[in-house]
C-alpha cells in the first residue's frame, strides 16, 4: 500500500507556505466569469411573480396578459387557485422573455387574486405566538434543582440574537438550457456534484442527461445546496421557449426574503455557582424560528464548549412563523449558542464579582478541550493585551465613552466530506487534476493545486486544476467546513498513486528500484541523490504515447486513520470596544482571534477565512436583523442600505493567530469555514456589557438597543 | 479627499437624488453612497429630448472605444453593460447605489453603474474594470488585491478594485484612514476589508509616478 502520509512538517516545500490564490488575477482584473455573468446565445431573462401576502389563499391567477406581451417566450403559473401561500415572497408565477425589461413587464400583467388569511410574523414574544409554539421536550442531566439549592451564586438573563440573511452578493440562480434530451446547466451552487441529481428528480429527467458547470460563485454560506424551485422553473421556461438558455437569478428583495436565512434565538438562562467562581448549574428555556418549518436549535450543546457541565435543564420551543425558510448558515446553531452561553457565563462572572478570563479559565475542565482552550484563551489574552486593558464590569473612568474587553468561544467538526480526484500525467510533462469540487472564496482550488504540486515536486502554476464540472469525478458539496478535507486527501492519493505508476516506468530506466525514486523542485531522482535525475519534463516523456491516469478517493475513516485529515477544532475570539454612552453607538476597536484547524495548508487564504468570519461576527454583533412588519407580514429592510452589513470603515483593527503547532498538525487537515465565524458576536456583545456595566439583551447591539439597557427600558 | 467632497457639495443645487427618480426611492441614501451620487448630480444634464419607450440605438464610449447598442432608456448602465455588451466584471448587487459592486469610472468620477441610464452616459468616457489594464497584464490594484488576497469569492472585487483605482487616481498618497473612508462606499460579504485596506496602500506605493495608472 502506497504512503499517503503529508511529508513532515519541515519538509514540505508548497503545504504550509503562503501562497496567492490561483484564480486572483481572474477574480481582480474581473475576468472570472460567474454564472451570473453568462451570456449565452439566444438567451432569454426569466423572473419570478412573488406572493406579496405572507399568508394568503389564491383565488385565481391569470397569465394570459403576460402571455400576450411581445418578447415573452414562456409564462407558467406556479401556484394555483386554492393553493396556500405560507410566506410573503413564495413563488406564483415565472416568465421568460428577450430582456429583463420585458420579463418584469409581464411579471405585473399576472392577474392573481388573493383571500388574505391571518399571518403571525413575530417570535421574540413567546406568550404571542399561541399555537404556533412547538415545545421540543425537556432535557435534564444530573440534578438541576439541588444544585441550584446549593449554588453560592446565581445569575439570571435574557438574550436574543434575531433572524438574519445570508445575503450573498452572487444571488441565488442559474442559467439553463433545456434543449431536447440535453439539459446545460450553470447554477450558482455550493454543490456542484449533486445539485444537477436534485434538479433532475425536479425535472423529472434523468441525472445523467444534466450537465453542471460551474467555475466561480459569489458566495453561499450555507444557502446555496438545492436547486430551488426558480432552477426547476428556469429549465421549464427554457423547454417551452424551444429550448433556449434562459437566466433566472433573484433580485435583491427576493434573494433576502426567500432565499435563506438562520434562525434566530432568543433564550431566558439561570445558572448557578460556587464562589470560587466553579460553575455547578445550567438551565435554559430557549425559542426560535427559521420560518414556517420552525426553528431548531441543538440545546444539547449548552452550555456551549463548557458543556461537560454536570447539572442542566433544558428546554426549546420552535416557533412557526409566516417567512421564508432557514437555510444552513455558516456554523448552524453555533453562533446562537455561542453567544447565549457566553453572555450568560459572563454575567454570571460579573455576579461573582469575578474577572471573566479568571472565570472561563477557572471552568476550563468542563470544556470539550482543556488544554487547548486554556492555551488559546491565555494567547488571545495576550494579543489584545487584557492585563493592560481588562476591568470589572463596568468601566468607572470618566466621560461618556466607556471601553471593555469581551470573550467568546467556538468549536466545529469538519470533517473531510467524500471526493474522488483523477488525476493524469500526460507526455508533455503538463498534469491534469480533476475533480467536481467548488471554490466559495476559500480558495479550494488553490489548495487542491497545492497538495498536487507538493506530491509531484512541481510548481502550482504546473498543475492544471479543474472544478466545477460534472464531468469529473464527484466530490462532496461545500458545507459544513468538510471541503478541505475531503480534496485533498483524494488529491493526495491521485497524485501518489500516478507518481507511484511513473515511477515504477522509470525505474528500468534509471536503474533504480521504484521506491527509491522520489520527486522534488521539479526533477525524478534516486532519493537523496541529485546526480541520479532527469528533469520531470524528460521523465514524463518516457511515458511515450500514454498518459498516466490514476484515481484517489477521501474515505472519511481510512483517512482519519492514515493521519490524513481529522474533525475537532477551538478557536477564540476576544474582542475591544467602545460605547459612547450619550448616543448609544458601539465602536468596535480590535478582535483578536486564535484558531485551530489542525495541519493549515494555506496559512494565508486561511487568514483570510478568519478575518472574514471576525468582521462577518461584527456585522451580527452590530448591525445585521431581518426586520420583519406585523402589519403587512413583510420583511422591511430586503435591501442593502437597511439590511446592514458593515462596510470598510466600520471595522476596526482585527489580529489573527493560525494556532499552527507540531500537535495540531500531526492531527491532520481539519475544516477552518466556519468555526471563526462563531464566537465574535459572543466577544463583542461580552465587551460591551464589561464596558456600560448592564447586558444589552439582544443584538445586534444597535445605538437604541444600548440606550434602552442604559436607561433599563425594554424593547423589542 | 474631504476637500473633493466638500467641493462637490457647494456645487449640489438639489436634494433630490436621481435615484428616487431610477428606482422609486426617496430617501435613505446612507453615508456609503452620497459622495458617489452627490457626484453624478452635478453632472446631471439640464434637458434630455423624450426618448423610448421602445429600445433607442445609442453609442456608449467605453474603455476608449465607440460600442453601437439597442437598448431601452429604462435600462440602467449596469444592465447594459452586462446584459447587451458582454461587459461582465461590473456585478448586479443591491442594484439601487448602496453596494458598489457595479462601480465603474465616468468621467474621471467613480460611479454606481445602476444608478445611472445607459442613455444618459451617452458622449462620457466610460472606464470599466475590462479597460484597467493592457490584455495579459495586471493594472497595481488588482495585482495589489491579489497580493494581500482581498479577495474570497470575489463578486465585490472588480467593483472594489474600481473604486480604488478612482480613489487613487484623486488621492494618490491617501493615509490608512483615508482608504478607510474613502473606499466606504463598497460591500463585502466574505469580509475581505483588511486585505482590501492593505491592498490599496501597496497600490498607491506602486502608482506613485503614475506608472501604468
Amino acid at each position: 500500500m502506497p504512503n499517503y502520509s503529508w511529508p513532515p512538517m519541515d519538509k514540505r516545500r508548497i503545504m504550509g507556505k503562503r501562497t496567492s490564490r490561483l484564480d486572483g488575477p481572474a477574480k481582480s482584473s474581473g475576468r472570472a466569469k460567474y454564472n451570473s455573468d453568462l451570456n449565452p446565445k439566444d438567451l432569454l431573462f426569466g423572473t419570478l411573480l412573488t406572493s406579496p401576502y405572507a399568508h394568503a389563499r389564491i383565488k385565481s391567477i391569470d397569465i394570459s396578459p403576460a402571455q400576450k406581451i411581445q418578447g415573452v417566450t414562456a409564462v407558467r403559473a406556479i401556484k394555483n387557485g386554492g393553493d396556500e401561500i405560507q410566506w410573503a415572497g413564495a413563488e406564483i408565477a415565472s416568465i421568460a422573455a428577450t430582456s429583463e425589461e420585458v420579463a418584469r413587464d409581464a411579471a405585473r400583467a399576472i392577474k392573481v387574486e388573493y383571500e388574505v388569511l391571518p399571518h403571525l410574523v413575530h417570535e421574540h414574544d413567546l406568550s404571542k405566538v399561541g399555537t404556533r409554539a412547538k415545545p421540543a421536550g425537556e432535557q435534564v442531566a444530573g440534578d438541576p434543582d439541588k444544585a441550584f439549592q446549593e449554588a453560592e451564586v446565581t445569575s439570571e438573563g435574557e438574550y436574543g440574537i434575531p433572524v438574519i440573511t445570508h445575503c450573498c452578493l452572487e444571488p441565488h440562480g442559474q442559467v439553463v438550457q433545456w434543449n431536447g434530451d440535453k439539459v446545460e446547466y450553470w447554477p450558482s451552487t455550493q454543490n456542484v456534484t449533486q445539485v444537477g441529481n436534485d434538479l433532475a428528480k425536479l425535472i423529472e429527467v434523468p441525472a445523467n442527461q444534466i450537465h453542471t458547470h460551474m467555475d466561480y460563485m459569489g458566495g453561499g454560506f450555507g444557502s446555496k445546496f438545492p436547486p430551488d424551485l426558480w432552477g426547476a422553473e428556469a429549465a421549464q421556461l427554457s423547454k417551452m421557449s424551444g429550448g433556449r438558455p434562459v437566466k433566472l437569478f433573484l433580485d435583491r428583495a427576493t434573494e433576502l426574503t426567500i432565499a435563506g436565512n438562520r434562525p434566530s434565538v432568543f433564550a431566558k438562562v439561570k445558572t448557578g455557582a460556587k464562589k470560587d467562581g466553579t460553575i455547578t448549574v445550567w438551565q435554559s428555556q430557549t425559542w426560535a424560528t427559521g420560518g414556517y418549518t420552525g426553528g431548531n436549535l441543538n440545546v444539547s450543546l449548552f452550555p456551549y464548549v463548557f458543556n461537560k457541565l454536570e447539572n442542566k435543564r433544558l428546554n426549546h420551543t420552535a416557533v412557526s412563523i409566516n417567512a421564508g425558510s432557514a437555510r444552513a448558515w455558516r456554523a448552524p446553531n453555533h453562533p446562537q449558542l455561542s453567544f447565549v452561553t457566553c453572555s450568560a457565563l459572563e454575567d454570571l462572572a460579573a455576579k461573582l464579582n469575578m474577572d471573566a478570563l479568571a472565570f472561563f479559565l477557572k471552568n476550563i475542565e468542563i470544556t470539550t478541550r482543556p488544554q487547548v482552550y486554556k492555551a488559546q484563551l491565555e494567547k488571545a489574552a495576550e494579543m489584545i493585551e487584557w492585563k493592560k486593558y481588562a476591568h470589572l464590569r463596568s468601566d468607572t473612568t470618566k466621560g461618556p465613552v466607556k471601553r471593555g474587553l469581551g470573550i467568546g468561544v467556538n468549536t466545529w467538526g469538519g470533517l473531510g466530506h467524500d471526493s474522488q480526484c483523477r488525476v493524469t500525467i500526460h507526455p508533455d510533462g503538463s498534469v491534469d487534476v480533476d475533480l467536481c469540487s467548488q471554490d466559495l472564496g476559500t480558495a479550494t482550488r488553490t489548495m487542491i493545486a497545492m497538495v498536487a504540486a507538493e506530491t509531484f515536486g512541481l510548481t502550482i502554476n504546473q498543475v492544471k486544476v479543474g472544478i466545477g464540472d460534472t464531468q469529473f469525478p464527484p466530490s462532496g458539496g461545500s458545507g459544513g467546513s468538510t471541503t478541505i478535507g475531503g480534496v485533498t486527501v483524494s488529491t493526495r492519493k491521485a497524485t501518489v498513486n500516478a507518481l507511484g505508476k511513473l515511477f515504477d516506468l522509470l525505474s528500468p530506466v534509471m536503474g533504480v528500484p521504484a521506491d527509491g525514486l522520489e520527486a522534488v523542485d521539479g526533477r525524478i531522482q534516486q532519493k537523496g541523490n541529485p546526480s541520479k535525475s532527469m528533469t520531470w519534463q524528460q521523465a514524463c516523456a518516457k511515458m511515450g504515447t500514454q498518459s498516466i491516469s490514476e484515481m484517489g478517493q477521501n474515505k472519511q475513516a481510512e483517512a482519519v486513520k492514515e493521519g490524513l485529515i481529522n474533525q475537532g477544532t477551538s478557536g477564540v475570539q476576544m474582542a475591544d470596544v467602545s460605547v459612547d454612552t450619550d448616543t448609544g453607538i458601539v465602536k468596535m476597536n480590535r478582535m483578536v482571534a486564535v484558531q485551530d484547524c489542525g495541519l493549515v495548508v494555506n496559512p494565508k487564504t486561511a487568514e483570510s477565512q478568519v478575518f472574514g468570519a471576525c468582521i462577518m461576527s461584527c456585522c451580527a454583533a452590530l448591525m445585521e436583523e431581518r426586520i420583519m412588519d406585523q402589519q403587512t407580514g413583510r420583511v422591511l429592510n430586503p435591501d442593502m442600505e437597511f439590511y446592514k452589513l458593515a462596510g470598510i470603515s466600520d471595522i476596526g483593527e482585527i489580529i489573527v493567530h493560525m494556532d499552527i503547532t507540531p500537535e495540531h498538525d500531526a492531527r491532520g487537515i481539519i475544516g477552518l469555514g466556519e468555526p471563526p465565524a462563531v464566537g465574535g458576536v459572543a466577544a463583542i456583545s461580552n465587551a460591551v456589557a464589561n464596558a456600560i456595566g448592564v447586558r444589552v439583551p439582544m443584538v445586534p447591539l444597535t445605538p437604541n438597543r444600548v440606550l434602552a439597557a442604559l436607561s433599563q427600558r425594554r424593547i423589542g | 479627499m474631504s476637500s473633493t467632497k466638500d467641493e462637490i457639495r457647494k456645487k449640489r443645487k438639489s436634494a433630490f437624488s436621481r435615484r428616487g427618480f431610477l428606482k422609486g426611492l426617496g430617501a435613505g441614501t446612507g453615508v456609503l453612497s452620497t459622495g458617489v451620487l452627490a457626484e453624478q448630480e452635478t453632472d446631471a444634464a439640464p434637458a434630455t429630448p423624450v426618448q423610448g419607450p421602445g429600445a433607442v440605438a445609442i453609442t456608449l464610449d467605453i474603455n476608449g472605444r465607440p460600442h453601437k447598442v439597442n437598448v431601452e432608456p429604462r435600462t440602467t448602465l449596469c444592465d447594459t453593460l452586462r446584459n447587451h455588451l458582454d461587459l461582465t466584471g461590473a456585478k448586479r448587487v443591491c442594484d439601487r447605489g448602496t453596494c458598489g459592486a457595479c462601480t465603474v469610472i465616468i468621467g474621471g468620477k467613480v460611479m454606481y453603474s445602476c444608478t445611472v441610464l445607459a442613455i444618459e452616459a451617452q458622449g462620457k468616457k466610460i472606464q470599466t474594470i475590462e479597460g484597467l489594464a493592457q490584455p495579459g497584464k495586471l493594472h497595481p490594484v488588482s495585482q495589489a488585491f491579489w497580493d494581500n488576497d482581498a479577495q474570497q469569492c470575489g463578486y465585490c472585487t472588480p467593483g472594489f478594485v474600481m473604486a480604488a483605482k478612482g480613489f487613487l487616481d484623486h488621492h494618490p498618497n491617501p493615509t490608512y484612514e483615508e482608504v478607510k473612508k474613502g473606499l466606504g462606499g463598497n460591500l463585502c460579504r466574505c469580509g475581505t476589508y483588511v486585505g482590501v485596506r492593505k491592498a490599496v496602500l501597496q497600490a498607491a506605493k506602486e502608482m506613485q509616478g503614475g506608472r501604468n495608472a
